[in-house]
This record gives C-alpha cells, structure tokens and sequence, in this order.
C-alpha cells in the first residue's frame, strides 16, 4: 500500500517535474530566470512566486463553486414569495456587500474561529477545531462572491418569464424539477456575462486572503521584496502574474461562452 | 351536437388555500431568528463589554479616520473622472495607437488588484527616490496619502472610462444623425444631446464604482494611512477588543447604505422625464 | 520540484483539519511566534524557523518534556489567534504589559532588552529629544510596545505603523520616515547586515516600565495559569542549568536577561 502510493507520488513528481509551468523542467522561471531573483531553488524566489501562484488558482477556483451555490440560494430566497424570507436574503446582501472585503475576511479569520469554539465549548466538545487560513479566505471570499452572484442571478430570474413556471406547472412537472430543468438551464445563459465578471473580480480579491498570512501570490513576492529591497521589481511580477491569469482566464471564459451559446448560432 | 343548455350560475371565486405553515415560511423565519440572535449578541456584546474610557479615547480617532476614507475617496473619485475622460475618447477614437494604448491601460488596471498596484507605487516606487527628487517628484511619492490617492485615481480611471464608453455607446446611432441635420456642431451634439443621455445610463455602474472605491480605500491601511480600517487597527493593536472591527462594520455600512439611498433617489429623480 | 511538493501538502490540509483534544494536553503545546523579528524570530526562505525565540523555546520544551510544534502569524493578529486557540503559547519576544495583561497571562520574562532609535546614517537628527523631533516621522511596527513608546515619548514626531519590522526598514532605507523605534538588538543586528547599511543607532531610549513592561516574556490564554507557570519554572530550569547561557552566548555578546 505504501509502495503504491510512493509510487504514485514518485510518477506524480515526475509528471509535476516535467510540466510545472513555473519551476518545472520547460517552467518559465527555469528556462529565463537561472541566476536571477527569479531562479528555481534556494537563491531565487522562483518556485515560492510559483507556489504562490498556485495558491491563489486554488483558492479561487475551490471558492467559485461555493459562492456561485451560496449566491444561487439567496437569490432563490430573495426572489421568493414568502416575506420573512425576502428580508433575511436582504439582510445578507446588505451587509455583505457593505464591508470591504478586508474587514470581512479579519472578522471571518477570528470571529469564526472563536464562534465555533465558543458553540463547541458550549456543548462540551472540547475539541480544537482548526481553521487555517485557506478555510478563513474561502469563507470570507465566498461570502463576498455570494453577495454579488445572488445580485446577478436575481436580475437574471427576473429576466424569465412566468410563463416558463406556467409552462412547468402545466406539463406536472413539481417545482423542484421546473427550477432544474426549465429555469436553471435559461438562468445560467443569463447571467453568464454578469458571472464572468464575478470571477475576475474573485481572482483579484484572492490578494487580500495575503493579510491573513497565506502564502499566495501577493504575500510571497512581499516576502521576496522586503528580503531582496526589489519591491519595484516583485511587485511587477505580481501585477504581471495576475495579468497574466486574468488573460487566460479570459480565453476559458470566451469559451464558456461560446459553448454556452451554441445554440443561438445561425439566429 | 350537444351544448349546455343550463349555464352555471357565478359564483363566487373558490376561497384562497390559506397555508399558515409552509417549508418556505418556516425556514425563512428560522433564518429571520437567526439574523435576529447574531444581532442581538452583537449589541449584548457591546453593551456588556463597553467601555467608556475607551469610547472617549478611540471615537474621535474614528471620526477623523472617516474623514480620512472619506477624503480620499472623494478626491481619487474626481481625479479618476478628469483621467478617464481622456482615455474614454482614446478609447473610441479611430486611431489604432490610442485605441491600444487606451484598452491595454484599462486591461492592466482592471485586471490587476488594487492592492498590487498600491504595493508597486508605494513600496516599489519608494526604491527610486534619488531619480524623483532629481525631477521633483519625491515629496509626492514620500507621503502615504498621496500613494493612495495616486493608485486609487489610477485604478478608478480604468473602471470609470469603461463606464462612460459603455454609456456612451448605448446612445442610438439616430440621436447623432438627428444632431446632424439640424446642423448642430459635434461637439455641441456630444456636450448637449450625447452626454446627458449617456450619463444618465452611467449613473448606476458609477454608483457601484463609489462603493467599491469606498470598500477598497482599506487597502491604504497597510502603507501606514490612519483611515477608517488604520484607526480600526489601531485601536484593536492597543485593546484586543473585537469591538473594534464591530464598529468599523458599522461605519462602513452605513456610509455605503447612505450612498446607494442617495444614489437610488439621484436616479428617480433623474429619470422621472422617462417613467411613464 | 520541492515547491509543487509543498503544493501537494497545504493541498492536503486544506481539508478542516481536526486537532485532537491531545494537544490541550501537558506533552503538546503548539507554539505560536511571528518569524519576522531577527534575530529573535525569522522564517528563512527554505521554511525553518530559527533565532533565539526559537532556541530558547525548543530549551523549554525540552526542561518541559513536551513536545513542541510551531505554527507563524502574523504579529498584529498574533493575540487573537492565541484566544482562539490556534496556538496555545507565544514565544515571539513579546513584552509584559499591563495592556496585554488584561487578555492574555505571562510566564516570567526570558529576556529584557531596551528599546532604541534608529535613523539614517545622514540624519541629521543629534538626539531623540522632543525639540529636535519635532516634525519627523518615525516609523514602528504596530501592537508593539515601541509603537507605543513612540506614542508617549517620542510625539513631538509623527509616528507611522507598520505590518512587520520588514516594512520600517523598507521605508527608513527609502527616506520616507526619519528614524525607526524598536528594540534595540534588533536595531543593532539590523545596522550591522547589508541590508542595514543605510543607517545607524542614533541613542538607546530610557525604559518606561509601564509601556516596555518587565520583559518578555510567553503569553497564554487568560487563565491558563498552570501553563505558565510550568514555562516560568523551565526558565529558571534552564538558567540554572547553562543551557540559557548557551544560547544566548550564540546569538549575542552581553546579557540579555536584564537585572
């Protein structure tokens, strides 16, 4: 078993080797940056911007999901018929797109942290539970993201029109399947341009999660410029990462798009 | 061939199923209770743990880091604005080096966070101190302020000139046509007939653009700017007091509550020539 | 290579990690410290910490007989991340305080050093007096007692806060602020390093018990007293036995446990 997996692990390493875009054999650091600030290894900040770069693709991809569902469910509730439910989703929106997205994630970071340990403590569970900053930042982050994806898919439920529902009810569909199946699918087409949008606003609030102290791209080329005094130059890598994510981003998005409007061709 | 020859008398409508407890309702009202519990935990928080010593100490400190917030919102919202109207024109111009020029500015901006850029020009620019004093710059790079002013003026131009191309374009083609043959000079079609139709349509993505500026201005504080989130810092640095961040939350919100209620009536009043 | 490693494990705890209730016991202690306070605490490139905080920790756990992990944070949110137990110790050179005293408990101090002024090697600053003050601007790391030092004693001068001591020295070596406050050790190894080249110790500041407190010494939760205690016991364990003499004779060349 163990064998296995270290076989695995030692493929996996190879693989990683071979292909890291960053430090890997053909990586961008390896080819260009060898004797530079940016070199692989112990002299250059190579691979840790690379880690960093990583981190931050991680945290906003493992967010997007979240807040895309959280952002659903408030629409969902704040598009609803019943009063008490349209105030709660209010409330939500309200307050989370009120607060700077730095207050947030400092109130998420310890705030949750000493909730579920108070709640805990209160049911006698005596437990450390852990939230470390990755968690922090994908809640804080999420919850942000919610606020404004529900803002998005509320305008676009509003843009379908109720005889879709009509149309569900009469074919005996239950309104679970009428949501999934009719409404859902239109929802999506939609609100599309309006999420992709939100994921480039995601990507670059990922930078503030460096203040909570993970090591994502912002937080290691601050490392990098403080230990070298070339803040000039580590800031720039750091605009340039992002640019560079933005710009592939944009092509994945394009196609998204494109695939996602496969069937307005030829009108 | 068969036909009702007894009408159904009317009647009256069927009595409206009145459901007291549906799931919807039940959840909506747990959620109600809970937004309610938090609420009142927070204000049980502040009530037990406050502290007048440190309200008499800290508050005034709030005040004038609202101020600062408030400040330098206000003045890279006006500066932004005067920056973007180049860039909106280069923007829409028919020459191919201002065109990219304008959209590769407006993509480096808007693409990148604005926490990097305020890193690039506070610390990266502080590196080159000897060159700015030489052409006179360096009292303007020294200062914190002026940093954030510069990175804020700089990044809301980007979004700014987006906004106003975007409202610009929504225009229709015939209200230029329409300018045109009454021989009406272009740029008084563009001061007079294009620009207050266009801002109108801008009003709203402006609106959000204030808030956002409002939300990310808490950057500054981490280049050493005793605004609103740096008095917040300050004060948690010396008490340890959650509360701290509490009171922030409050301001915040209610600078941002108090701009979209403005902003909503701006936008009633503004359209009402367009209700019917 | 060793990066996308790293990857795969902060990958692999970024799963809700549950620490077990063993670590609130007395053979576990997860030390908290900030690993960016040469020569007290730094986080070196390749991930080890080391510095005297770090020495003189692993000493105390092992006087103890427990077994220690340490975890970073970031100085300003350091105490909060103690309350909420990410940690159950700090050994970060922080200074007993009356101000702290009302959130956390401190073992006895470990060391006792003064805090000093730093400033350009072309200031023209003679001394740290308010009349020749008057107009500067000094820098400090935030939630330190130097920042409040500067506060009280030094306010002739505009005080700027920073994040971590990086950024200080990041802005005095630019010439944005006139001169930096802190400890003074740190200031001394600071000016000696390359990176220090750009100024000097202009004059070590007179000690004011109520802010720079009686040393440092390691913070835990409030109450958790019988903790402290057992760090306070080991302190005087390892002074007695030379181990603290050791390692502080690695890293300075005086006394840095004060009278």
């Amino acid at each position: 078993m163990g064998g296995l997996s270290s076989a695995f692990g030692s493929i996996w390493a190879t693989f990683l080797d071979l292909f890291d875009p960053f430090c890997g054999r053909f990586g961008i650091f390896t080819l260009f940056g060898d004797g530079s600030l940016l070199a692989c290894g112990v002299d250059g900040w190579g691979d840790e911007i690379g880690f960093g770069v990583k981190i931050t693709m991680a945290l906003a991809l493992a967010t997007l999901p979240l807040g895309l569902i959280i952002g659903f469910l408030v629409a969902l509730a704040a598009q609803s018929e019943e009063k008490s439910l349209r105030l709660s989703a209010g409330v939500y929106t309200t307050i989370f797109r009120g607060l700077p997205e730095l207050l947030t994630i400092f109130i998420i970071y310890y705030g949750l942290q000493m909730l579920i340990q108070t709640v805990l403590a209160a049911i006698g569970f005596e437990q450390r539970i852990e939230i470390n900053a990755f968690l922090a930042g994908m809640a804080a982050l999420a919850i942000v993201n919610s606020a404004y994806s529900s803002e998005v898919m509320l305008s676009a439920f509003r843009a379908i029109p109720k005889g879709q529902y009509e149309a569900g009810a009469a074919l005996g569909l239950s309104r679970t399947k009428t949501m999934l199946l009719i409404v859902l699918p239109q929802l999506i087409r939609i609100a599309l341009p309006g999420l992709n949008n939100l994921w480039m606003i995601l990507l670059k609030d990922t930078s503030y999660i460096s203040v909570i102290g993970l090591s994502e791209i912002m937080r290691q080329t601050g490392v990098a410029a403080r230990n070298t005094k070339e803040a000039f130059f580590f800031y720039s890598i750091a605009c340039g990462l992002y640019l560079l994510l933005a710009m592939l981003s944009s092509f994945g998005l394009s196609f998204i798009d494109r695939w996602a409007k496969r069937s307005e061709v030829g009108r | 061939m068969s036909h009702a020859l007894e009408l159904i008398p009317p009647r009256p409508a069927p009595p409206e199923a009145y459901r007291q407890v549906t799931p919807a309702r039940l959840f909506g009202f747990a959620l109600l209770a809970l937004w309610f519990l938090l609420g009142l935990a927070l204000l049980g928080m502040m009530v037990f743990n406050w502290d007048t010593e440190k309200f008499v100490k800290y508050g005034p400190r709030y005040i004038s880091g609202l101020g600062v917030t408030l400040t330098l919102v206000t003045t890279s919202i006006i500066f932004g604005a005067l920056l973007s109207l180049p860039i909106t024109f280069a923007r829409m111009s028919k020459n191919r080096v201002l065109n990219t020029l304008s959209y590769v500015y407006v993509y480096v901006f808007r693409s990148t966070p604005l926490l990097a850029q305020l890193f690039l020009i506070y610390y990266g620019l502080g590196m080159f101190r000897p060159q700015l004093e030489q052409v006179g710059l360096w009292w303007f790079f020294k200062d914190a302020w002026y940093c954030g002013l510069l990175s804020f003026a700089l990044n809301t131009a980007a979004y700014q000139a987006e906004i106003l191309r975007g409202a610009i374009q929504s225009v229709p083609r015939g209200q230029h046509e329409g300018a045109a043959s009454l021989g009406i000079p272009k740029a008084v079609t563009f001061f007079k007939i294009i620009l207050p139709q266009a801002l109108i349509v801008a009003l709203r993505p402006y609106g959000n653009e204030i808030i956002l500026m409002i939300k990310g201005s808490a950057v500054v504080a981490i280049v050493t700017v005793f605004d609103l989130m740096g008095e917040t810092r300050y004060a948690f640095s010396r008490t340890f007091d959650y509360q701290a961040y509490l009171w922030a939350a409050i301001f915040y919100l209610a600078i941002v509550e108090a701009l979209r209620h403005v902003w909503a009536w701006l936008e009633a009043r503004l359209t009402r020539h367009l209700k019917r | 290579m060793r990066s996308s490693i790293r990857f795969l494990a902060a990958a692999s705890f970024a799963a809700l990690s549950l620490v077990s209730g063993a670590a609130m016991a007395e053979d576990k202690i997860v030390i908290g410290t900030e690993g960016a306070y040469p020569p007290f605490n730094e986080l070196k490139k390749d991930g080890t910490l080391v510095g005297f905080d770090i020495d003189i920790a692993k000493a105390l756990c092992e006087e103890m007989k427990a077994s220690c992990t340490f975890v970073t944070n970031d100085w300003d949110g350091i105490i909060p991340a103690l309350q909420a137990k990410k940690f159950d110790a700090i050994i970060a050179s922080m200074s007993i305080t009356p101000e702290r005293l009302q959130k956390v408990d401190f073992s006895a101090k470990y060391y006792n050093t003064p805090p000093a002024i730093a400033v350009p090697k072309d200031s023209p600053l003679k001394d740290a007096s308010p009349e020749s003050l008057k107009g500067k601007t000094l820098g400090a790391q935030g939630s330190t007692t130097h920042a409040n030092y500067a506060e009280k004693h030094l306010n002739a001068a505009e005080l700027k806060i920073y994040p971590t001591a990086d950024e200080y020295k990041l802005d005095v070596a630019a010439g944005r602020i006139d001169g930096v406050v802190d400890d003074i050790v740190v200031l001394t190894e600071w000016v000696k390093s390359a990176e220090g080249a750009c100024c000097k110790i202009l004059a070590p500041l007179p000690v004011d018990e109520e802010i720079n407190g009686k040393g440092a010494g390691i913070a835990v939760r409030k109450g958790d007293t019988e903790l402290a205690d057992k760090f306070t016991k080991a302190i005087a364990g390892i002074r007695a036995s030379g181990k603290y003499k050791e390692i502080q004779d690695k890293y300075f060349d005086f006394d840095v446990y004060g009278k």
